[in-house]
């Protein structure tokens, strides 16, 4: 087992434990946020959702793009995404508003199955201000219940962290990657659940990633959700994807190849902690606690939103040149190692590690302040990306629609 | 302690990251090796801007370049000792 940081071996009570306050849900699941989430069906949804959460204060909408003439596994994804949204421990009730009752009814059964209040309005027959007076009436009641709960004392074995990097750098890979591995190692034996994702990232260093599997047979699903991913990047480039992956931000921040960008992102697992499963995009983990992989884009809005949609409630997200990213339901907590983006970009850093460049702080000193500033998330304190008001809540789309 | 300039994550490595701001050509650079905590010295040839990288050994079209311990991609154009590392001279081996 790894070293105990500072902050549990200063709680001799709690130590194996790591206590935070989080909501605890109907369904037993940890939140640490309290949000009545006005959540649309579709594009076509997007306007009354928005005048319900501008009707009652407190609620947050989440507009998205996309949600007609989807079919198979696209489809799939979509109402996975939606439901798995609505069911997050981080939201307290969920108002669902779609074109038409039938696939708004799929989405409310799938959110009510953790037995939260949801309800759902349909447009067609009723209009947009009937629709609006009719969902904001019970959008008040839910945030009128909501604002009563109360925190109470729960324990990182019951607490749910994703992790994404975005316009990383050189210093992603040499302290702030690495930052986030020191806090999987320590956290993993404490039994959190964990999860990292971005396929097409571990290019160049998928075979060190599949040691890293607790068996075969998680190292083989790996090695198929990895070459299938494979197969859609050849499929459609056009180039050697030099200005995609890695991006232009991560060339100018030093990064020259894929293989490279990859070895730094695969620093974010430590150096211990093996992945129990794999996930596809936005399934929730059922193999317990444990890091998991999940199938997902490198786009840091897809990736987050796909974490928060399988339950993660806190994310970690080391960034080199700036990547700014929020998410509306899992807060975003961002560190860099770069003292460049330090200086200059303050308002959206969370944790600066880049004393580790300087020699002035070890990693284990590192990701005991980066578990310290998790840990004060958990417990209420708004992100940087919370305080700037990002919402990026970005769905996946695997084709086109019908 | 006297101030890193650069950081080489293996012994295996030929090249090192710039982890200061304003290096300038004919600067003899300072560099810790994370693996085994050594240090060496490398005279850049080139101004290398923060979080890029610095060539640790002359290197020939066709050479693998190993960061991590690990095949990070291709020369493509020589490399000599103290230059700047980066998308002019080394390329993907992959896509």
């Amino acid at each position: 087992m790894a070293k105990a940081p500072a902050i549990i071996r200063k709680r001799s009570k709690s130590v194996g434990k790591l206590p935070f306050m989080g909501y605890r849900r109907e369904n037993g699941r940890v939140g640490i946020r309290n949000h009545v989430i006005i959540l649309p069906l579709d594009d076509l949804s997007n306007a009354a959702a928005e005048a319900v959460a501008n009707n009652i204060k407190g609620t947050m909408a989440l507009p998205h793009a996309y949600g007609r003439l989807q079919f198979g596994e696209d489809l799939a994804l979509h109402f996975r995404t939606l439901i798995g949204t609505g069911a997050s421990p981080n939201v307290a009730a969920c108002v669902v508003i779609g074109i038409e009752p039938g696939w708004t009814g799929r989405v409310v059964e799938g959110i009510a199955k953790t037995g939260k209040p949801v309800q759902g309005f349909a447009i067609e027959g009723n209009g947009d201000l009937k629709t609006i007076e009719a969902a904001s009436r019970v959008a008040q009641q839910y945030v009128q219940w909501a604002t009563e709960k109360q925190r109470e004392e729960c324990f990182v074995d019951e607490l749910w962290v994703s992790t994404k990097c975005g316009e990383s750098d050189t210093t992603s890979g040499l302290a702030s990657c690495p930052t986030v591995g020191n806090l999987i190692d320590k956290l993993d034996p404490l039994g959190a659940t964990t999860c990292f994702g971005e396929t097409t990232e571990l290019t160049g260093a998928e075979v060190e990633c599949a040691k890293r599997a607790l068996n075969k047979e998680v190292a083989d699903k790996f090695m198929a959700t990895f070459n299938a991913y494979q197969d859609v990047v050849n499929r459609y480039k056009t180039s050697d994807l030099s200005e995609s992956q890695p991006t232009k931000g991560n060339i100018a921040g030093g990064l020259t190849t894929i293989e490279e960008k990859a070895f730094g992102n695969f620093q974010k697992i430590g150096h211990k902690t093996k992945f129990v499963d794999v996930l596809k995009p936005a399934e929730e983990p059922a193999k317990g606690a444990g890091l998991y992989f999940m199938d997902t884009s490198s786009a840091a809005a897809e990736c987050v939103t796909l974490q928060a949609a399988a339950g993660f409630v806190v994310h970690l997200f080391p960034t080199g040149q700036g990547n700014v990213i929020g998410n509306p339901i899992e807060p975003v907590i961002k560190l860099t190692a770069n003292p460049k983006t330090a200086r200059t970009m303050p308002e959206h850093i969370d944790l600066d590690v880049s004393g580790i460049l300087r020699r002035e702080m070890d990693l284990d000193e590192a990701g005991d302040r980066l578990i310290d500033i998790t840990i004060r998330t958990c417990n209420g304190r708004l992100t940087c990306a919370e305080a700037l008001g990002h919402r990026e809540f970005v769905m996946t789309k695997l084709y086109q629609s019908a | 302690m006297a101030t890193t300039h650069f950081i080489v994550h293996d012994k295996a490595d030929t090249v090192g990251v710039i982890v200061v701001e304003n290096v300038k050509a004919g600067e003899t650079l300072t560099g810790w090796v994370m693996e085994g905590d050594g240090t060496i010295k490398v005279k850049a040839l080139d101004a290398i801007p923060l979080g890029h990288k610095i060539a640790l050994k002359d290197m020939q079209p066709g050479d693998t370049v190993m960061k991590y311990g690990h095949d990070i991609g291709k020369v493509v154009k020589p490399v000599a000792k103290g230059r700047h590392v980066h998308v002019q001279n080394v390329k993907t081996k992959r896509w």
